[in-house]
């Protein structure tokens, strides 16, 4: 086996767990706290990568382009909020599901009307489009090894601010007893706008990273929206400790399947039959990840404790 | 009869409906436009798929958002025989109820363990499992998807080559599926569907095992989706897994709460005017999908019970009809 190779695939897992972590971090604390279901955050995601685009173009500077389109997008987080999301909270999850996916449409056709249907790229600046040797002659993009640095730098970041600053213990608080947390006094409207325009930023984020690779392109939120609420579920509803175990966990079955799961099949069966069953099964991985943590542990894998 | 009036709408505006439905193709040879036939065809034909839906997601409160991908294997249980040249609708039809059937109860079955909303994103893991087996077979074509060169035949009984017959078929199947989930409701089975979505412990309290009978339902309704994939195949000539797209999933729920889910008539009104107003807002502007968004979430917000029930709410102010 070219361990190099693998080197690198796990890198690319990492990779994908951290954003998928960005993502999902969001996510999971406006579904924890505000039981908000939204489909829409994978809309943000796409705002934030367009933002920042425009605003790479506009200064010819990537990370100035970063540094402005992350309030920017906090900002469209939270009027969104304000205007729709706010009448929503006293609904079921039927219709934040029917509402956020009538967002999804609308922020589609937005970009659409704005940027036009072909996709942007994000040129970058010289010193991060190169690449760094690894070991047996293999190379590895030194943007992607920035997103990483970038999602674990958020991660820790989170971690400070949720377990040791008051912000985070109202947070927490109101994943694990939202009501408790009104009764005594906290102006939950606040904090509720606060912690949507926060998750807005993370997914921005994350779009802002991926966009130089893939460029900025209409519905590119509708695909991994759907694989960050499967890490959610996986790591257990509210909690940021479960969304970082459940994205790399996902981020690297992911990859690694993709990669590597034709070869580990053709040790049991027939090289013919490994190769038309890999690609089907790989991609179905975290689906039935999913669907296995669900039968054995239908609150996730970290859970919140309730009350 | 009047348990017909429960659906808000006077049952004698419905029946008009179908009635409409079965005069539309002399409307459609009158006007020399016969496009009209193919839109009131794919409209009947998702009909169907919400009819089933509703089945589980108004009467019996398991909102499913995977239930595309049933139409998904209905349609190619119709493209798959059709690839080895086996036209035998009778073959092809048992093949799409049965295959939908199955899934749905080996998926059901670990599914409704869950409650909520991880029942949701269940339903919804499970519809990509089956999108991604039709993506990664090369042999059917994959993403490219599937033509199918010939409908469907019936030894000689019925032939929906031709398109009028086809549209009666599909009509007549949309009344069957109708008063198939009538019986259903109004029969004991259905008040203990109906009485584990009010209180399921109460209903386990006085003896049911609310389980079995939330799967049979929920195979039911899979059933009938499959059953609507089948149609869609034979009116569609070309199948793709992009049919069973999460985003149809949720085009299908919406069909039902539009029209008001937990009536017998709703998701027949609610994809009519989702189908209408997706092909009215279409040719007005390449931007339709955003008045479409927006009126999804404006209906969210200031509805409740959908359009159905609107006119319940109207009819209860008219003193007519509206017993709910």
């Amino acid at each position: 086996m070219d361990w190099g190779l693998f080197l690198i695939q796990m890198l690319n897992g990492v990779q994908l767990g951290v954003l998928l972590f960005l993502l999902a971090a969001g996510l999971t604390l406006v579904f924890g706290i505000m039981d908000f279901v939204n489909l829409a955050h994978g809309s943000l995601y796409m705002m934030g990568a367009y933002f920042c685009a425009t605003l790479v173009q506009l200064t010819d500077s990537f990370i100035l382009g970063v540094i402005l389109a992350l309030p920017l997008t906090a900002l469209l987080g939270y009027i969104v909020e304000l205007i729709i999301v706010r009448t929503l909270y006293t609904h079921d999850h039927l219709d934040h599901v029917l509402a956020t996916f009538g967002m999804i449409l609308c922020f589609d056709t937005a970009v659409d009307f704005i940027w036009g249907p072909t996709g942007m790229a994000i040129p970058l600046p010289e010193f991060l489009d190169s690449h760094i040797d690894l070991f047996g002659g293999h190379t590895f993009p030194v943007f992607r090894i920035l997103i990483i640095c970038t999602g674990l730098a958020v991660a820790g970041f989170l971690y400070v601010m949720v377990v040791h600053t008051r912000i985070g213990m109202l947070i927490r608080a109101g994943a694990s007893n939202r009501t408790m947390v009104m009764a005594l006094g906290v102006d939950i409207g606040k904090l509720f706008a606060l912690v949507f325009a926060v998750g807005a930023a993370l997914a921005g984020l994350a779009g802002m990273l991926i966009a130089p690779i893939t460029e900025a392109s209409i519905g590119m939120g509708n695909e991994i929206i759907i694989v960050a609420f499967v890490v959610i579920i996986i790591g257990g509803i509210g909690s940021i400790k479960g969304a970082f175990v459940a994205a790399m966990l996902v981020g690297m079955i992911d990859t690694m399947g993709r990669s590597f799961l034709d070869q580990l099949l053709k040790l049991v069966m027939s090289s013919e039959s490994a190769e038309t069953s890999a690609p089907a099964l790989s991609a179905m991985a975290i689906y039935i990840l999913m669907a296995m943590v669900l039968t054995f542990r239908p609150q996730g894998l970290f859970p919140p404790k309730v009350r | 009869m009047t348990s017909l009036f429960r659906t808000g709408l006077p049952a004698f505006v419905m029946v008009a409906g179908l009635g409409f439905l079965a005069f539309l193709p002399l409307l459609a040879v009158w006007v020399d436009n016969i496009f009209l036939m193919d839109l009131f065809m794919r409209l009947m034909i998702l009909s169907i798929a919400a009819v089933g839906l509703n089945l589980i997601l108004g009467y019996g409160g398991m909102v499913s958002f995977g239930h595309a991908a049933y139409l998904v294997i209905g349609a190619y249980a119709v493209g798959i025989p059709a690839y080895y040249d086996i036209y035998n609708g009778f073959l092809q039809f048992a093949i799409a109820i049965l295959a939908a059937a199955t899934v749905a109860l080996v998926t059901g079955a670990i599914a409704l363990r869950t409650k909520g909303v991880y029942f949701i994103m269940i339903t919804m893991a499970f519809a990509q499992m089956v999108y991604f087996t039709f993506v990664s077979i090369e042999e059917y074509g994959a993403d490219d998807g599937l033509t199918i060169n010939m409908r469907s035949e019936f030894a000689g009984l019925l032939d929906i080559e031709d398109n009028f017959t086809l549209y009666y078929f599909v009509l007549a199947s949309l009344i069957a599926v109708l008063g198939l989930v009538y019986r259903i409701v109004h029969s004991r089975f259905g008040m203990v569907i109906a009485g584990a979505k009010g209180n399921e412990r109460r209903m386990q309290a006085i003896g049911f095992p609310t389980y079995r009978y939330r799967l049979v339902c929920y195979v039911i309704s899979g059933a009938i989706c499959g059953y609507a994939g089948a149609l869609l195949g034979n009116f569609t000539n070309f199948i793709t897994p992009e049919m069973g797209d999460w985003v149809h999933s949720g085009e299908l729920i919406f069909m039902v709460v539009l029209g008001g889910a937990g009536s017998l008539f709703g998701p027949v009104l609610g994809t009519a005017v989702f189908i209408l107003l997706e092909e009215y807002l279409s040719r007005l502007t390449q931007y339709w999908h955003f008045p479409f968004g927006a009126m999804l979430i404006l209906v969210v917000i200031f509805t409740r019970g959908g359009i159905n029930g609107m006119f319940r709410w109207i009819g209860a102010k008219a003193g007519i009809g509206g017993r709910s």
